[in-house]
């Protein structure tokens, strides 16, 4: 099951929208809400729709055109999202009105576009498109299992075009209610500090980011997508070893194969730790860089995650604001993703060059 | 790709019964589970009629042994996936790569909704684990848990049509070779969240809901979990029991006309029963039953009938819509109606449509209203149609 990324969308904390260049120079955020650098909808979206979409929903739409006006697919044979959180911000105003108004004098607009699959079915209604749409939202797998369900279709013979993507928006609410929980650090100053050693906690992120794969390899292509992988709730470190260890065999590769791992360290403690173990026993001399001082820890990251390694294999280099300053040119082959949220849902994504 | 994929356990809870033997009975004595709200708390109480699973959530914690009531939405998730499971009797079920797929549309917002009455007073009040298993996949993680599933767990959302995308993504995942076995369907727990949400769209019936009926005016909301076990063709030969039914055929499709609203000629729907069919290798003249999506709205029925009419005329099989029954269930409509499937294989049954009285002026057939036994039930056709233009039709074939 191999897949090609044909065109990207990314609208990150980063200026990544409108393919303005591989992250030539980084955002610096202060604080511990990275909010996304937002494009002029109106080149997007017809002004006369854009009243009445929410923020997640323009900033969905906006990737997806990216991704497949790059690509030159018009309409693709699916369109597959992943979402965790889905669309708080409707949630929250339909929410709040209920409990402040008891019930009455409701409006119907904040409930419509609360529903979780509204991001995905506002592009197939704007595509006019009547294939598969399907939408996962299993919180740090929901992009991972977006992806699979691409590379199944693909694999079954019902798509040679997948658009795959995920969203998830910080609202206030959203980011107040995890502030009590505890998952940021307050002192960070900014999202350059993340992993410096002090730092005990992480930084909120948010994006959306599509991608328009197809079955025809070409070397237009940014890479291909070989292999993903979730698991869940390895009780010990080896275990996500063996796991990793088994998803590279599966593919035909050993660790030592893995030109570039990018990792999803993001500042706590708890959880870099598992990151740390699995860095030194699996991958002692590979290159690795961190990518969540870029977008935030958020579910769906990885979408994030993957557009960096799409980019690093179709340009051949690792921009400076990726690894402290450096930019490395470099052929690099075989990229892997892992990421981890809260020891509990753990993913790989591996990318080889076309 | 095109390997069997067979039904080997079920389980159900929801208005009509706590368990798949209830709504057997049920069905039998044609007794609808909606009537007026007695557990959820809502201003619209009196007026709303709601089909409630008729157990309270201390109730719910005590038979699932938990220490604790949990949302309402895993707890009917738990109660019929286990349901399902223990009546699949796997052999050796620990050495096979197991799956749960599970599906709902807002998560643990019976929780959240309590969490943001304290909240919106003082964003520093509210008890956080009244929220923390807000999400959806949250909700899926509290059933997986305590179900022991752990190769392969996601959650899908699609509104009304969520559940019949987790089953057929679940027959997917074993059509692949990536799982042996999958517990896959939804669930959801009435809130107010959603029953104010149906009521600003004015499509909820003050009255027992009449799916199909010329005269019917909208839907009721109802509750539960829908659960089917799927097992690969090699370990449907290791069970002691042989299963009944596969899952032959399935489709999702996108009617893409309106965020809401189905087009009037139900472009979406079609789409989706024709590619069932088409999956399963079957012509419409196969289909001994369709189970209706037949919420009772307006725009429902006469978009559902008319892809039924443009696909089926002249030769219509059974119809009916279950919802008349059990309400509209949501995020558990497509697990709940794919076990009410089987059961019309397995039970030779075609369940009634309740409440039907003036056949719709512009289709040319009727949905059953009276109980058929003894009918010769080889491939059922269940449909879930939801908002986002989000259409699933699934097929189960007699073994």
């Amino acid at each position: 099951m191999t897949l090609y990324i044909k065109g990207t969308g990314n609208v990150s904390p980063q200026k990544t929208v409108g393919h303005p260049g591989f992250l030539a120079d980084g955002v610096t955020h202060m604080g511990t809400r990275l909010a996304c650098v937002e494009p002029d909808y109106k080149t997007y979206i017809d002004p006369k729709l854009i009243r009445r979409m929410s923020r997640i929903i323009k900033m969905g739409v906006a990737a997806a055109v990216d991704a497949l006006k790059e690509s030159g697919v018009a309409v693709p044979d699916a369109i597959v999202t992943g979402t965790a959180y889905g669309c708080l911000e409707d949630t929250g105003i339909f929410l709040s009105r209920m409990v402040e108004q008891q019930e009455a004098l409701l409006a119907p607009t904040a409930f419509i576009q609360s529903t979780h699959n509204t991001v995905g079915a506002q592009i197939a209604l704007m595509l006019g498109c009547n294939g598969y749409n399907n939408v996962f939202v299993h919180r740090a797998f929901s992009f991972e299992s977006a992806l699979l369900d691409a590379m199944m279709l693909v694999a079954e013979n019902d798509a040679n075009t997948v658009l795959v993507g995920a969203v998830d928006e910080i609202t206030n609410y959203s980011h107040s209610i995890l502030e009590r929980i505890g998952l940021y650090h307050k002192d960070i100053g900014s999202n350059v500090n993340l992993y410096e050693e002090k730092i005990n906690g992480t930084i909120a992120g948010e994006g959306a980011a599509f991608f328009l794969l197809t079955n025809e390899p070409s070397t237009e292509n940014y890479a291909a997508i070989r292999g993903v992988r979730t698991f869940y709730k390895p009780t010990t470190s080896q275990e996500a070893e063996t796991h990793i260890r088994d998803f590279l065999s599966s593919n035909n590769l050993t660790a030592a194969n893995i030109d570039l791992v990018v990792s999803g360290r993001n500042g706590n403690s708890a959880e870099n730790q598992v990151y740390d173990e699995v860095h030194t026993s699996l991958f002692p001399g590979n290159l690795i860089v961190n990518f969540k001082h870029l977008c935030g820890e958020y579910p769906t990251a990885t979408a994030f995650a993957t557009w960096v390694a799409a980019n690093i294999l179709k340009n051949g280099v690792i921009p400076g604001v990726l690894n402290n300053g450096v930019e490395t040119t470099l052929t690099f082959r075989n990229i892997l993703i892992y990421n981890h949220s809260h020891n509990t849902h753990h993913s790989l994504i591996l990318l080889s060059a076309c | 790709m095109s390997a069997p994929v067979f039904i080997a356990g079920i389980g159900a809870v929801s208005a009509i019964g706590n368990n798949v033997a209830e709504h057997v009975a049920a069905f039998e004595r044609s007794e609808a589970g909606m009537g007026a709200m007695s557990l959820l708390n809502s201003v619209h109480s009196g007026q709303l009629p709601v089909a409630e699973v008729k157990l309270s959530n201390p109730q719910l914690a005590q038979q699932l042994g938990l220490k604790a009531a949990v949302s309402r939405t895993a707890m009917l998730s738990m109660l019929a996936a286990k349901e399902a499971l223990d009546s699949a009797a796997i052999p050796g079920l620990n050495k096979l790569r197991t799956g749960f797929i599970s599906a709902n549309t807002v998560g643990g917002m019976d929780r959240t909704e309590l969490f943001f009455e304290s909240f919106l007073a003082d964003p520093s009040r509210g008890r956080l684990k009244d929220v923390i298993h807000h999400e959806c996949g949250a909700v899926t993680e509290l059933a997986a848990d305590f179900l022991g599933v752990k190769d392969y767990i996601s959650t899908i959302s699609t509104a009304c049509s969520s559940s019949a995308n987790s089953i057929f993504f679940g027959a997917r995942l074993i059509r692949n070779n990536i799982l042996d076995v999958v517990i896959a369907g939804g669930t959801d727990a009435l809130t107010k969240f959603t029953l104010n949400g149906f009521n600003t769209l004015m499509i909820l019936d003050q009255e027992f809901c009449k799916p199909f009926d010329e005269n019917r005016r909208g839907l009721n909301l109802g509750e539960g979990a829908g659960y089917v076990v799927l097992v690969s063709e090699l370990v449907a030969t290791m069970l002691e029991s042989a299963p009944v039914c596969t899952l032959s055929g399935y489709c999702n499709a996108n009617d893409a006309y309106h965020q809401t609203a189905s087009s009037p000629d139900g472009t979406g729907s079609f789409l989706a029963m024709e590619g069932a069919l088409q999956r399963a290798n079957l012509t419409p003249a196969d289909i001994s039953y369709i189970n209706l999506h037949g919420t009772g709205t307006q725009n429902n029925d006469i978009a559902e009938g008319t892809a039924i009419k443009r696909l089926f005329d002249p030769l219509y099989p059974h119809m009916s819509s279950t919802k008349s029954f059990t309400g509209h269930t949501l995020g558990a409509s497509g697990g709940l109606e794919a076990v009410f499937s089987v059961l019309a294989i397995r039970e030779r049954t075609i369940f009634p449509n309740l409440r039907l009285q003036t056949p719709m002026q512009d289709l040319p057939f009727v949905p059953e209203t009276m109980l058929i036994k003894n009918a010769s039930v080889n491939h059922v056709l269940s449909n879930s149609f939801g908002f986002g233009g989000n259409c699933s039709s699934l097929i189960f074939s007699k073994t």
